[in-house]
């Protein structure tokens, strides 16, 4: 590799400010059009009304961008930010970053978050968030580099590579001189992928010691790697200083210390009889969710198959390495960022060369694997290694393939149009090729790399198909793919994928065993209220760098005597401690959903600034309430049928399949729109989904700004 | 006869034990919480705990989802 002694197009430098109390009190600008890099100071109602994290990130966004603009428009920004507690090494799962930006697939703010070391770096570099403005003239990389004290906007010679795996190794080359070098530096990167298609993600760094290679977690939804490409940014790379456990400068490390050790003993202690996030990950709940008919299969026609076994978790046990430092940020116990080493690859530009690929996790086996009907762990691990790398997000790959592969079988979709790929269900080879194609931008990986949204259109108008078909089985809403749950029999969270403010991720709520197997919401009432404390918890962890994982895949059965366990009362108690501990705040749990309420709301008024926030917004695809075709409705015969006798009257055996079908839609349909109005009553919105002015007052967000928005839909 | 989470009505028979009916329902999430009639079965002990006829079984999932 030669070492080339990068240009600089632009330069300023800067001294560290003293991290107090895990916040820096600036957040820093780069312009890679205009070559200009400044320092913004954090105000105090930005820290205590956004807190940080996604909240910084929403806050510097609506003020970068113009009501009118799209992804692609120069003002469109890339934001980072980890969080007031992102960095603390005590306490498991503190090292998120949440990135944002005005989504190419949805056309309004995206959040996502990664683990990798970025976030927690950027911070202890000097800044509390990074935000990216303008599209660089040429490939750029941005360096923040601590121990030198300079920002640098530097060109990316030819040889740097864009693929994620290669560049991080040639990055690694020039810019770390030492192993040392290497493990203090972290960077964020796409991938060509993300050039041709709208579902980039980007990859978020992390150098793993043991290994002595490097790994990647991704912040896959929304296209924000397809951002970052357009800006012609290769990279986003800090350097920090080396650092111990008190880098945060918390108020009160023994506070944080004491509540770390014992979440770390209970983790110990119950994580092998519970989930096993410590060997399996999230790969646990393949069989699971089979088992309570929830896993997505055939893009979501039903929730089991026979072949499940062949991918669940304890196939991935034995295939990811063990015994490695699999946590994604240091000192998380739960450690379930697990990974497969010395994998061949089998298709594609690097076929025959082993690599790492990073997971697959939950997501990514559900979505490219059960949902495209592929139950073959080599053939997931392919598509998971090259969807990283070029950055497409798996699950919209997942949920994107498994449409147009009913397409296929439907006979929506023809050779022909697909440039000769049988993409029928289970085809992995053609699924591999489709991908290759959009890292390529050529054939039908093109047309594919659109999303699903936009791929409806194309199809209705080229192939002269039935528009309702596509709107039923097209699993997006507002432009975004499905994760990867079946939620026919679970009204609440439907609600959970339609109403979440950037679109269907279960980030935001993940009801579904509260609501379908514990019948414990069985009124619209008990539904919006679930729809509005899990989306607000949820929301404060996106807030703070933390993830969600240790709050409730490990609990210690003490839990079970707690007033409300599904909450995990002592573990939001724990989320209170780190809080006050790190900022030296005395907040409540209380407090905390309030943080969120005010983030929450500030993002759907900001949907609505953009054009795209309103109830009609919030529609789902039917495919995710009900049955869509006879041979879906034959699958589950028996349960259909009961159904309309129990919640109809209806008397099955006298009615065609046809007939069945549209009982269940019109009924299933009445009910979405039924509990979108108690959510919206809960929340504080009116009938079309606007937050009050009441609500913002009460909130504290009556800003002029987001008062002009409101007005003109109230 | 004994109901399930308010909802479910599954056979009952003499000697039928919490795993038992967790096994016929295939509830395989290990992060339940058990009660009969009000009464929280104590973690651990569900293999050696009977289920009375006409029982009232709450079996709460506590939430998953990646």
């Amino acid at each position: 590799m030669i070492h080339h002694t990068l240009s600089v197009l632009a330069e300023a430098p800067y001294e560290t400010t003293g991290l107090q109390h895990g916040y820096t009190g600036q957040t820093l600008y780069v312009n890679v059009g205009e070559g200009r890099i400044a320092a913004k100071p954090v105000s105090a109602n930005m820290r205590e009304t956004f807190i940080g994290g996604r909240g910084f990130d929403l806050w510097l966004l609506w003020h970068g961008v113009r009501d009118s603009t799209q992804w692609d428009d120069p003002e469109n920004e890339i934001v980072i930010a980890s969080g007031p507690c992102g960095g603390t090494t005590q306490y498991p799962g503190s090292g998120k970053s949440i990135a944002a930006a005005i989504s190419p697939l949805t056309g309004v703010p995206i959040d996502s978050n990664a683990g990798g070391h970025f976030g927690p770096y950027l911070k202890f570099a000097g800044w509390d968030a990074i935000e990216v403005q303008g599209i660089a003239q040429q490939e750029v990389i941005i360096l923040i580099n601590a121990p030198a004290g300079k920002i640098q906007i530097l060109a990316a010679p030819d040889d740097c590579p864009t693929n994620t795996h290669l560049l991080g190794h040639w990055l690694n080359e020039q810019l770390a001189e030492t192993e040392k070098d290497r493990e203090l530096m972290a960077f964020v990167s796409a991938g060509h992928g993300s050039e041709h298609t709208l579902m980039g993600c980007l990859n978020f760094s992390l150098y793993d010691r043991k290994r002595k290679d490097l790994r990647y977690k991704q912040a896959g939804r929304g296209g924000i790697g397809t951002v970052l490409r357009h800006k012609h940014v290769r990279a986003l790379v800090v350097r920090t200083h080396p650092f111990g456990g008190d880098a945060n400068r918390p108020a009160d490390l023994k506070r944080i210390a004491r509540t770390g050790a014992e979440m770390n003993r209970e983790v110990t202690r119950w994580d092998p009889a519970q989930n096993r996030m410590r060997s399996r990950g999230t790969s646990y709940l393949v069989q699971i969710m089979d088992d309570y008919d929830l896993l997505p299969v055939k893009n979501f026609q039903c929730g089991s198959h026979p072949e499940t076994p062949k991918i669940n978790g304890e196939i991935w046990e034995k295939r990811y390495t063990q015994n490695m430092p699999d946590g994604c940020w240091f000192g998380c116990t739960l450690a379930c960022a697990h990974a497969v080493d010395n994998y061949k690859l089998q298709t594609g530009p690097y076929a025959g060369s082993c690599v790492i690929v990073d997971g697959p996790e939950y997501e990514t086996i559900a979505g490219v694997g059960s949902n495209c009907g592929i139950f073959e762990p080599a053939a997931i691990l392919e598509i998971n290694f090259y969807c990283d790398t070029y950055g497409i997000d798996t699950i919209s790959f997942g949920t994107g393939m498994a449409f147009v592969m009913e397409c296929y079988e439907a006979g929506v979709l023809t050779k022909e149009m697909t440039g000769g790929l049988d993409l029928a269900f289970g085809n992995a080879e053609s699924a591999l090729a489709v991908l290759h194609q959009m890292a390529e931008g050529e054939g039908f990986g093109k047309i594919f790399g659109q999303g699903i949204r936009r791929m409806k259109t194309i199809f209705a108008e080229t192939c002269g198909v039935d528009r309702q078909f596509l709107d039923d089985i097209g699993m997006e809403a507002k432009g975004l793919e499905y994760s990867e749950y079946v939620t026919k029999e679970s009204l609440a969270q439907q609600g959970g994928y339609g109403l979440a403010n950037k679109g269907p991720q279960h980030d935001e709520a993940w009801l579904i065993f509260m609501d379908q197997v514990n019948n414990q919401l069985p009124t619209f009432e008990d539904k919006a209220e679930a729809l509005h404390y899990f989306p607000m918890w949820r929301t404060w962890f996106g807030l703070c760098g933390f993830c969600k994982l240790p709050w409730n895949d490990v609990v210690d059965p003490k839990n079970a005597t707690t007033d409300e366990p599904a909450k995990i009362p002592y573990h939001v108690a724990n989320y209170v401690e780190i809080y006050n501990g790190v900022t030296g705040a005395e907040a409540t749990a209380d407090d905390l959903i309030r943080m969120s309420e005010r983030v929450y709301n500030f993002q759907r008024i900001f949907n609505i600034r953009m054009g795209h926030g309103l109830r009609d917004h919030d529609a789902i695809p039917y495919r995710s309430m009900g049955p869509v075709t006879e041979a879906e409705y034959a699958s589950r015969r028996e349960r259909y049928d009961q159904q309309l006798i129990d919640w109809l009257r209806l008397d099955p055996a006298t009615m065609t399949v046809k007939e069945k079908l549209a009982q269940h839609r019109a009924y299933r349909t009445e009910q979405y729109e039924k509990l979108i109005d108690a959510v919206y009553a809960r929340r504080g919105w009116t009938s079309q989904g606007v937050p009050t002015l009441q609500t913002v007052r009460d909130l504290g967000i009556d800003y002029p700004e987001v008062l002009e928005v409101i007005r003109k839909h109230l | 006869m004994i109901t399930v989470n308010q909802r479910d009505y599954v056979a009952w028979h003499t000697g039928m034990t919490v795993t038992e009916l967790l096994t016929l329902m295939t509830y395989t999430y290990p992060h339940v919480i058990v009660s009969i009639d009000s009464v929280l079965v104590p973690y651990g002990t569900y293999n050696q705990t009977p289920i009375p006829d006409k029982s009232d079984v709450r079996v709460i999932h506590l939430m998953a989802g990646g």
